[in-house]
C-alpha cells in the first residue's frame, strides 16, 4: 500500500513537467504515437517525458509560456492532442474532496504549469508553506484515490461549478492584486475550458466575465464613476458580449453569466452617470434567485440608489448590517448613502468603520479622501 | 480495486433508529454490489455511552471525547476510486449525521 501510494505520488509529480510540456510543443510525440486510452498509461508516459533532459525543457518552457499568455492567442494547438488529459486534469485538481485554497495551488501548479514559488506569491505565502500544501493535496490525490477522470453526466454540473470556482478565484485573486499575469492565466483556463467544453454555458459566462475584468484593467485602480473610459479594450468587451448573448439562453442564467452580464452593462455605458441602471437592477434580481447571498444583495443595493434612491437603498444595506458586519463594502456604501441623503456625521462614523477594515492603498486613499470631506460637512464650500 | 472505510457518525442512538433507516442498512450491501462496490466487511457499534476506555495502563469510562455525533458503524468496501467510493457511501442510511469516507492502509480478517 505504501508503495503504491509513493509510486503514484511520484507520477503524480512527474505529470508536472509533463502539463507544463503541453503549453509548448513537447507533446506532439503524442500525435505521432496516439493519445493513450488510460490514465495510468498517461501517467507513466508522463514519467518517462520527464527523464528526457528535464532541465533543457524547463528553459524551453520559460521562454515560451509568456508568449501563449497573449490573448487571443491560443496555446500551440494542444487542444486537438491531449484535450480529455487536459480536463481530467482540471477536475481532479478541482475535486471537492480537496480544500478549496488547494485545488486553486494544484491548478495553478498542475494545469498552468507555474511555478511553485510564483504561486506562493499569488497567494502570499513562503514558497515552503506553498509547496507543503502542494505535497499534502497531491498526497491526498494519491491515496485517497480522487480519480484522474472528467466526472459522470450526472455529478458533471456540480462538479464543473467547483472548477469554474476556482478559476474565478483566480480572476478575484488577479483583480484584487492588479496581477495581469494572474488574470492572463484564469482567461487562459477559461478559454481551454470553453474550447473542451463548449455547450456549458457558464463556461462562456465565466470566461466573458474575465475578459471583461480584463478589458478594464487599465483603470483597476480608480473608483469605478471615476474611470477614463477611453482605456478600455474594446475589442475584449466585444468578444465578452458575444459570449453573454449565448449564455443569457440558457434557462436559467446561471450566476457566473448573469455576473457577466452586469459587467456587461458596465462595459457598454458611455458614462457613469448614463449606465443603464433598471437593466442592472433586473439582472441584480436574477442573480440574486440563483445565487442568494448577502454580498450580491449588497450590490443590487447599490444599483438600487441609482433607480429609487439612497434612502431606499440604506434601508436594504441596513437590512445586510448582520451578515456582513465583517465586510468593508458595507461601511463604504452606508457611507455614500448617508453622504447623499446629507446625513454627514453618520457617514463619516461608517468611513471610519470602512477604513478600520481596509488595508489596500487604492481604497484606503478614496476612504479617507471621502471622510476628510464630511468632516468638512458644516463647511458651505464642501458638496 | 482501492479499499475504504465508510465511518458512519449518528446522533440518534442505535436503539432509537427509524424502522426505515434499519431496514435500508439490511439492504445497503446488495445496493453497492449492484452499483460495482464491493463490501468486505461492517461493524454496527453501541452508543458511545457502553465505551470503555483504556489509555496509558489506566481504565476509565468512555469515550475519549463527548460529542454529539457518535461513531456508530463502519464499513469496509472496495471501489474503483473516491468518486465510486463516494457514491457508494451516498448510499448508507444515517438519520441523523454524516459519513466520512478514509481510504485504508490494510484490511486484513484473520481465520
Amino acid at each position: 500500500m505504501l508503495a503504491a501510494t509513493v509510486r503514484v505520488t511520484r507520477d503524480l509529480d512527474a505529470a508536472e513537467d509533463a502539463v507544463q510540456d503541453a503549453y509548448v510543443s513537447a507533446l506532439a510525440a503524442w500525435a505521432r504515437e496516439g493519445v493513450p486510452e488510460r490514465p495510468g498509461a498517461w501517467l507513466t508516459t508522463a514519467a518517462r517525458r520527464r527523464a528526457l533532459n528535464a532541465l533543457a525543457r524547463r528553459r524551453t518552457l520559460q521562454a515560451k509560456l509568456p508568449l501563449l499568455l497573449e490573448p487571443g492567442a491560443e496555446p500551440v494547438a494542444e487542444d486537438d492532442v491531449i484535450p480529455d488529459d487536459r480536463l481530467r486534469l482540471v477536475f481532479t485538481c478541482c475535486h471537492p474532496a480537496l480544500a478549496r485554497e488547494a485545488q486553486v495551488a494544484l491548478t495553478l501548479r498542475l494545469v498552468c504549469g507555474v511555478a511553485t514559488e510564483d504561486v506562493a506569491s499569488a497567494f502570499l505565502v513562503s514558497r515552503a508553506t506553498m509547496a507543503a500544501r502542494l505535497t499534502r493535496a497531491k498526497k491526498k490525490i494519491a491515496a485517497a484515490g480522487i480519480p484522474f477522470a472528467v466526472p459522470a453526466a450526472a455529478e458533471l454540473p456540480a462538479r464543473l461549478d467547483t472548477v469554474l470556482t476556482v478559476v474565478h478565484l483566480l480572476g478575484t485573486a488577479a483583480h484584487a492584486t492588479l496581477s495581469a499575469e494572474l488574470l492572463a492565466r484564469a482567461v487562459d483556463l477559461a478559454r481551454m475550458l470553453r474550447a473542451l467544453l463548449p455547450d456549458a454555458t457558464e463556461v462562456c459566462g465565466l470566461l466573458a466575465l474575465l475578459l471583461l475584468v480584463r478589458a478594464r484593467a487599465a483603470t483597476r485602480a480608480q473608483p469605478l464613476a471615476d474611470q477614463d473610459r477611453s482605456l478600455w479594450d474594446r475589442a475584449l468587451i466585444a468578444e465578452a458580449d458575444a459570449l453573454i448573448v449565448g449564455a443569457l439562453r440558457a434557462r436559467p442564467p446561471g450566476r457566473f453569466t448573469l455576473q457577466a452580464a452586469i459587467a456587461g452593462v458596465h462595459a457598454a455605458a458611455p458614462s457613469y452617470a448614463e449606465t443603464d441602471w433598471p437593466q442592472l437592477l433586473a439582472l441584480y434580481d436574477a442573480l440574486a434567485r440563483v445565487w442568494p447571498s448577502p454580498v450580491v444583495a449588497l450590490n443590487r443595493a447599490v444599483v438600487l440608489a441609482e433607480v429609487s434612491g439612497p434612502a431606499v437603498a440604506l434601508e436594504a444595506v441596513d437590512g445586510l448590517a448582520d451578515a456582513l458586519r465583517g465586510y468593508r463594502y458595507l461601511w463604504a456604501t452606508r457611507a455614500d448613502l448617508l453622504r447623499r441623503l446629507g446625513r454627514h456625521e453618520e457617514a463619516g462614523e461608517a468611513y471610519r468603520a470602512a477604513l478600520e477594515l481596509t488595508e489596500g492603498e487604492v481604497e484606503r486613499a478614496f476612504l479617507e479622501d471621502r471622510l476628510s470631506r464630511t468632516g468638512r460637512a458644516g463647511d458651505p464650500r464642501s458638496g | 480495486m482501492p479499499q475504504y472505510a465508510i465511518l458512519m457518525y449518528e446522533a440518534t442512538p442505535p436503539d432509537e433508529l427509524p424502522p426505515e433507516v434499519l431496514e435500508a442498512h439490511g439492504a445497503v450491501d446488495a445496493q453497492m454490489a449492484a452499483a460495482g462496490g464491493r463490501v468486505l466487511a461492517g461493524v454496527a457499534l453501541r452508543e458511545a455511552a457502553t465505551a470503555t476506555v483504556v489509555r496509558d495502563g489506566l481504565v476509565t469510562d468512555g469515550p475519549f471525547i463527548e460529542t454529539k455525533e457518535g461513531l456508530a458503524g463502519i464499513t469496509v468496501i472496495e471501489a474503483r476510486d473516491l468518486d465510486h467510493a463516494l457514491e457508494l457511501a451516498r448510499m448508507v442510511p444515517i438519520a441523523s449525521g454524516g459519513v466520512e469516507v478514509r481510504p485504508l492502509l490494510g484490511f486484513q480478517v484473520l481465520d
